[in-house]
């Protein structure tokens, strides 16, 4: 009761604050130094337009200075020193020299180019699967829904999927009832090596044709392109390649390996394939943002491009991936650069699942763990400096993007 | 012509059953969740949600045998049933651990010492025995029992009433309200000023700031945290709140206020109209569906937050919010998931309600925020 009391309390201070401030500095500016009358009333009014804008920012520039400037300069600051003390760089060598800071960064990397992916891709596809029938709009928001659960309360909901049982008990985890249907025979067989196979030769074969595509610019191009550009062709390429080599190495062990058929797996104790499953968390989360933005933007395609292309004798998919996706390319690389940054964030769902354990580590919890656990701030700064390092590129293409909009 | 996108009917069909599909698999963890928070602890651990809507063949906890006893021609009986009141059917049944599905139903154990004793179908049991068994240990049953579905809310009353372990959701519930609301109103009001003057007011700097913010919305919050840990007091998490929503806020509105129609606020200034009227009565009014979307965005970000709760409110599970508390849950009683869902389902209730209920001004801010 007392702290509803409080809370009553703060939202009529702040608001009455803030509603204060405003008016009377304004009553204040008009009236007594700068009133609207009197021989200086010219000079007045102008001194008084000055200054308004200044009135009307300021909180918002307080706000943002001591919560968002100052900190990053702090930690900056931070980052470089022990014990108030200047010590240089040894705060990151120090952190380069852990061998679980090297998870972090390679968990955060897999993490950054599997999520926004994935998130995207089931997102164009929802988009386009509910975008003309009939029970469209409920259907979307059904996979919009996860956008409202927090990341947390999505972390028990998963965490209940990949629940395990002893091997004498029944599962309660579905991932866990499904994989001992499979018991090595035929249909094991076909379900859990052709068909994963079969996709990921697909997935292969895709992405090298976008890789292809890539570097086809860069070798055929009669003009030479700009070297951002091609530096960007050239990591393009290089992350698509990593990742056909990824691929391989699943087909590799899909084959060589053998399925312990019959035990129930803890799922998120399996080195390298359970951080996949905490990303599934993400992406489950994420592709509703992507799919209503997506969507929006598929209705936006002038309908004579695609009855152009009806009546050349197009046919659905050749609509889809020739005109539809080419002319909504610039929407999709919004989506893609917002999920980046919402999985270079990503913290809430790797501490409530495994904390790191099992070597799924991401560098927002490998900070914290420094900050809380170990109390080193010198070397939770500098994680959090790496964060921020890999936020630039977006950051700086916002300040782009703010100057050709004013222009 | 009969390759029109749409037209063909094996496509539509093709089409809705994927869409189906893929709904289907993206509501399904939380309908296991919400599944799992109306049953009881037994019943969880003793089969899948999926199987909650079925009768359940499953192995019951062993019930120590108990009830009064009577004397009837030199024979001492004790009478009862298994099931106590919520009936169900026996399958199979025993009296070892080792043996838990030694007789059926109808049968007759014998339990040494003269006693026996026998299980009917229906869960009546009947223990009887040549001497009194005031002093005996009696006997335990196990069995393996198909119970009806059966649903309660008795999850959500044991966790938001009474506490456990120390933790009680009822409280951290009002906690995150405390956070969530100030948290909400506040940066609206502060960013709507800012975003006015970014959008209308003409002053030296104006480009600067409008990149600062722009440059702010990917700023990560980690980055924020280490600082603000010596700014450290009770207004920290208002505050703190307030600071990180401004940039989209302002972002949001200004690109809003922006689009209103020049000649509506050029003609109230030419009627003699201070900026301070014009954003009270004309620009405030009609940006009402960019406040709203703002709005609902915070609230959500604010209520489903746990990294600046968890930096600025004390551990203790008392001060924390929900998503603290689940956190703390899910180590502490991890296994105990009649808790944890019930919790948790506590916990995504008013951001579902919210959610569904001005899903039109979220979708209509997320094409506002990322679109242009």
């Amino acid at each position: 009761m007392e702290q509803a009391l409080q809370a009553l309390m703060v939202i009529v201070v702040g608001v009455g604050g803030c509603v204060g401030y405003f008016y009377l500095s304004n009553l204040l500016l008009d009236h007594v130094f700068f009133p609207a009358r009197g021989p200086n009333m010219g000079r007045n009014i102008n001194r008084a337009g000055m200054i308004r804008p200044w009135l009307f920012l300021f909180p918002a520039i307080f706000g943002l200075g001591l919560y968002l400037a100052y900190p990053v300069l702090a930690t900056a600051w931070m980052s470089l020193h022990k014990d108030d003390s200047f010590v240089g760089l040894a705060n990151y060598q120090q952190m380069f020299s852990e061998p679980k800071f090297w998870e972090s960064m390679k968990n955060n990397l897999l993490w950054l180019v599997v999520v926004p992916a994935l998130s995207t891709a089931f997102g164009l596809l929802a988009a386009q699967l509910t975008d003309r029938i009939r029970w469209g709009n409920f259907g979307k928001s059904l996979i919009f829904m996860p956008m409202a659960i927090s990341f947390v309360g999505a972390s028990v909901i998963w965490k209940l999927i990949y629940d395990t049982r002893p091997d004498d008990q029944p599962q309660i985890g579905i991932l866990n009832a499904i994989w001992l249907k499979f018991d090595g025979g035929i249909g094991s067989t076909i379900g859990l090596r052709l068909v994963p196979a079969l996709l990921i030769l697909l997935l292969i074969a895709a992405l090298g044709y976008g890789a292809w595509l890539l570097a086809r610019a860069l070798i055929k191009a009669r003009v030479k392109p700009h070297p951002m550009e091609m530096f960007a062709r050239l990591l393009g390429v290089a992350i698509l390649l990593g990742l056909i080599w990824e691929l391989v190495g699943w087909m590799v062990g899909l084959f060589a390996g053998d399925l312990p058929y019959g035990q129930p797996q803890a799922w998120l104790t399996i080195p390298y394939w359970n951080s996949y499953f905490l990303m599934i968390v993400l992406v489950w989360i994420q592709t509703g943002f992507a799919m209503v933005i997506l969507s929006a933007a598929i209705r936006g395609v002038p309908e004579e491009t695609i009855e152009a292309a009806i009546l050349d004798g197009a046919n659905p998919f050749q609509i889809f991936f020739r005109i539809k996706v080419p002319q909504i390319m610039p929407t999709i690389v919004v989506v893609w650069t917002t999920i980046t940054i919402v999985v270079l964030k990503v913290f809430d769902i790797v501490l409530a699942m495994t904390n790191g354990q099992w070597q799924t580590q991401v560098l927002a919890n490998y900070m914290y763990d420094k900050l809380f656990r170990a109390l080193d701030w010198g070397v939770g700064s500098a994680s959090a400096m790496i964060i921020m390092l890999m936020v630039t590129p977006i950051l700086v293409w916002n300040i782009y993007s703010a100057r050709k909009e004013l222009r | 012509m009969d390759s029109i996108a749409g037209k063909k009917p094996a496509l539509i069909w093709a089409v809705n059953i994927s869409a189906a599909l893929l709904v289907l698999l993206w509501v399904l963890p939380t309908i296991g969740l919400l599944v799992s928070s109306f049953r009881t602890a037994d019943q969880i651990s003793s089969s899948g949600w999926w199987q909650a809507f079925g009768t359940q063949e499953a192995k019951m906890p062993a019930i120590r045998i108990e009830g009064d006893e009577t004397a009837k021609d030199g024979v001492f009986v004790i009478e009862g049933n298994l099931f106590g009141a919520s009936g169900g059917s026996v399958g199979r049944w025993g009296t070892s651990s080792k043996e838990p599905e030694a007789y059926g139903p109808g049968d007759v154990a014998d339990l040494g010492d003269g006693r026996s004793l026998t299980v009917g179908q229906d869960g009546q049991f009947a223990l009887s025995a040549a001497g009194s068994m005031a002093d005996a240990r009696s006997p335990r049953v196990f069995l393996t029992a198909s119970k009806p579905p059966e649903f309660s809310v008795d999850n959500f009353r044991n966790v938001i009433a009474s506490p456990l372990a120390g933790q009680s959701i009822g409280q951290a519930f009002l906690n995150t309200l405390t956070v969530a609301i100030p948290s909400t109103i506040i940066p609206i009001l502060i960013a709507a000023f800012a975003a006015y003057a970014l959008a209308w007011m003409e002053f030296p700097g104006r480009p600067i700031l409008i990149a600062a913010v722009m440059a702010m919305l990917v700023v990560p919050l980690q980055l924020a945290l280490i600082p603000l840990l010596q700014l450290h007091n009770n207004l920290g998490i208002w505050l703190a709140h307030t600071s990180f929503g401004l940039p989209m806020a302002i972002y949001l509105l200004r690109n809003y206020m922006a689009g209103l129609p020049r000649e509506v606020i050029e003609s109230a200034r030419v009627d003699g109209a201070t900026d301070f009227q014009i954003f009270r009565k004309i620009v405030l009014p009609l940006s009402f569906p960019a406040l709203a979307s703002f709005a609902i965005f915070q609230f959500l970000w604010t209520w489903n937050d746990l990294l600046v709760a968890l930096v600025f409110l004390g551990t203790g599970n008392d001060q924390q919010v929900l998503t603290g508390n689940l956190v703390n849950l899910m180590g502490s009683r991890g296994g105990d998931w009649e808790i944890l869902a019930a919790s948790a389902f506590v916990s995504i209730a008013v951001p579902l309600v919210v959610f569904f209920g001005m899903q039109k001004y979220l979708v209509r801010g997320l094409l506002a925020g990322s679109v242009k």
